[in-house]
């Protein structure tokens, strides 16, 4: 089958890249890639979803995260879980290049929610249990397909690249939704930050635990591919010596800048909880 | 579920959807239990609105209420759907993650309090876009932390309903409550439309969406935990209901929904109808 | 979206504060609270622009009726002079119940 020109195919390299691997599952799906490899001292688990424009869903064919890539997400991770009990619990790299969810009349039918909700489901329990995650957007991580695949990571860390973007839709369903041209809200991205999709502006917010610069992140070399692991072996030290939750991300200058609001409503909130 | 005759009901019903958010939230708290964190003399609007020329609202749209359920500490979180179709911006999902992370924070220390949350909203708010998404991930990461120590429950009464990231919040409550009113899906018909084209959807046909996310749908087919009529009465009482060591979370149900997915054809997919036989309640309670 | 502010001579103090309202379409919501002096002040934040002339002439009708030195913020999304007035009036009715 040809390439096609649409796909983007930037998970699955730097799925293989970093395993060595293709990472297909017995059973499929064949967009839901798993594999074991050694990351510094330890061994980690890498996950990716890719895109199959065979996918038997075809609202899912174009690197979207559907039904089954979600549920599959969820059963992979619960089952990392489970074979590390008692044991050490293994490290969890989550490559994300994901352009959406499924937009489709059967996935609202059957529950595409339900899916997405059982992914992160599954990544937030993997992290309560001691798991630590890194998420590495070296694509789309967009919308509900991030909220499902990545957003829950203790750390994320991004590749520094135009191509890789962050946002909550869209530009051309956001420009329909909000009435505006897709230029427009390209100049409005430039002044308000929470609103851009470029990963520099993603930076700005202080969500990142790093933005990873320097590197081709289309056609990755030798040397790329070893930065990049020894980024994540430290993210991934760096997640083992924190909390289970997601406070370190109100707590980088620059979180404590765009994120202000966050943080003083959190602030307040606590003063007012108790009864005076 | 109120069991009264179905003239009795509607004489006595006091409708929960037309209430604003501040008034739903006291309408699920215990009589004269009702007290508000933040509310709008707090002024903790958003930052981000005002620099887009968008009115910003004193609450952002969240109202958080501490008080009682059925004599038990709990706190409510209600959006109000009115204000920017209930979107869930930095400050408003601030609101709600906060308090979540502080029932959390009280469960921890031994001393339970009970989250409820009122969901009406099309999730995100463009506007504050990757800040209202961020948000949203802290919000179900404090639902799964806090479902392992007492129900978090969430009610969908309508009309706005519960869409894009927030559907995933509601989804991952131990409890689920929607009325005939309510809509739940993750992505709205309008963004279907545009992204899919009009033949996957046609987002001007209301029949055909209520079939596919109305609440109706969303119980029959098991993608809900309760069936209320619009009345307070009635949806505080299904709320005060919930106890302890309910049934796994559905989002937990991984190999039973991979089981039921791999028996459906996507080339041809049941009808909303048909859905309702291949995924029916275990629980039928004959409504 | 623009920012308006009145001032009106007020003649007796408001006891405490009250919020009634949305900023959803065609709503509004009013924050009134005990002013720091013997007037009343008014902000109003709307969504339409070009009607200053038409709160002037609401606002002044509500305040030849209520004395009150109240600091009122206005949060408008295009409510009509009728429901402004409306909303005003809820307020005055909170504050007394």
């Amino acid at each position: 089958m040809g390439a096609d020109p649409s796909l983007s195919g930037r998970g699955l390299r730097w799925f293989e890249a970093l395993t060595g691997l293709e990472g297909l599952l017995d059973g499929g799906p064949r967009t839901v890639r798993v594999a074991d490899s050694r990351l510094g001292e330890e061994i980690a688990r890498f996950i990716a979803v890719v895109a199959d424009p065979a996918n038997r869903f075809p609202r899912a064919r174009q690197g979207e995260l559907g039904l089954e890539e979600a549920w599959t997400l969820a059963r992979q991770l619960r089952r990392t879980v489970a074979e590390d009990l008692g044991a050490r619990a293994r490290a969890i790299v989550a490559v994300v290049d994901v352009s959406s969810q499924a937009y489709g009349r059967r996935e609202e039918l059957l529950g595409i929610h339900l899916a997405c909700a059982a992914a992160a489901d599954a990544y937030a329990s993997a992290r309560l249990a001691g798991h630590p995650i890194v998420a590495l957007l070296v694509g789309k991580a967009m919308s509900g397909a991030f909220l499902a695949h990545g957003y829950q990571a203790n750390r994320i860390l991004a590749l520094d690249s135009t191509e890789v973007l962050v946002h909550a839709m869209s530009k051309q369903a956001a420009a329909r939704v909000t009435r505006r041209p897709v230029e427009a809200l390209e100049q409005l991205g430039e002044r308000i930050v929470p609103m851009a999709y470029g990963v520099r502006a993603f930076a700005r917010l202080g969500l990142l635990h790093g933005l990873i610069e320097g590197v081709n992140a289309a056609a990755p070399g030798a040397d790329d591919i070893e930065r990049v692991r020894r980024e994540l072996a430290a993210a991934i030290d760096d997640a083992r010596a924190g909390a289970r939750d997601l406070a370190a991300r109100l707590t980088s200058p620059a979180a404590r800048e765009t994120r202000a609001a966050s943080i003083a409503v959190r602030r307040r909130l606590t003063e007012q909880w108790d009864a005076p | 579920m109120s069991t009264a005759a179905p003239h009795e009901r509607l004489l006595t019903r006091h409708s929960f959807i037309e209430l604003p958010a501040r008034e739903r939230a006291r309408a699920i708290l215990d009589a004269d239990s009702f007290r508000e964190l933040l509310g709008p003399f707090d002024r903790l609007k958003s930052p981000w609105l005002p620099l887009q020329g968008i009115v910003a609202q004193s609450d952002d749209g969240v109202v958080i209420a501490r008080g009682r359920i059925g004599g038990r500490p709990a706190v409510v979180a209600a959006i109000e759907g009115a204000f920017q179709g209930g979107s869930i911006g930095e400050v408003s999902g601030a609101k709600v993650a906060g308090a979540l992370e502080l029932a959390l924070r009280d469960c921890e220390r031994g001393h339970p309090v009970l989250p409820v949350l009122l969901l009406e909203t099309g999730g995100v708010r463009l506007q504050e876009a990757n800040l209202g998404l961020a948000a949203i991930a802290e919000i179900h990461s404090a639902i799964v932390a806090l479902r392992r120590r007492v129900p978090v429950v969430a009610v969908v009464a309508g009309m706005v309903g519960c869409f894009g990231g927030m559907s995933l919040a509601a989804a991952l409550c131990s409890t689920l409550i929607v009325t005939r009113q309510a809509r739940l899906g993750m992505n709205g018909p309008e963004v279907i439309e545009q992204e899919a084209g009009i033949t996957e959807l046609d987002s001007t046909d209301h029949a055909l969406i209520w079939s596919l996310v109305g609440g109706e749908q969303r119980y029959a087919t098991g993608l809900a935990d309760a069936l209320v009529d619009d009345d307070a009465e009635a949806i505080a009482a299904q709320v005060r209901s919930v106890v302890e060591g309910v049934a796994a979370p559905r989002s937990e149900q991984v190999e039973c929904y991979l089981e039921r997915l791999a028996h459906i054809d996507p080339a041809n997919p049941p009808e909303p109808r048909a859905l309702r036989a291949l995924w029916a309640r275990e629980d039928p309670d004959g409504r | 979206m623009e920012v308006f502010n009145f001032t009106y001579r007020a003649r007796q103090p408001v006891a405490r504060r009250v919020h009634v309202g949305v900023v959803g379409s065609g709503d509004l919501e009013v924050l009134l609270e005990p002013s720091v002096d013997q007037h009343a002040h008014v902000a109003v934040t709307t969504s339409v622009d070009g009607f200053e002339a038409v709160w002037k002439i609401v606002l002044d009708r509500f305040f030849s009726r209520f004395a009150g030195a109240a600091t009122i913020e206005i949060n408008d999304f295009g409510a009509t002079p009728g429901v402004v007035m409306l909303r005003l009036e809820q307020a005055v009715e909170a504050l007394r119940t």
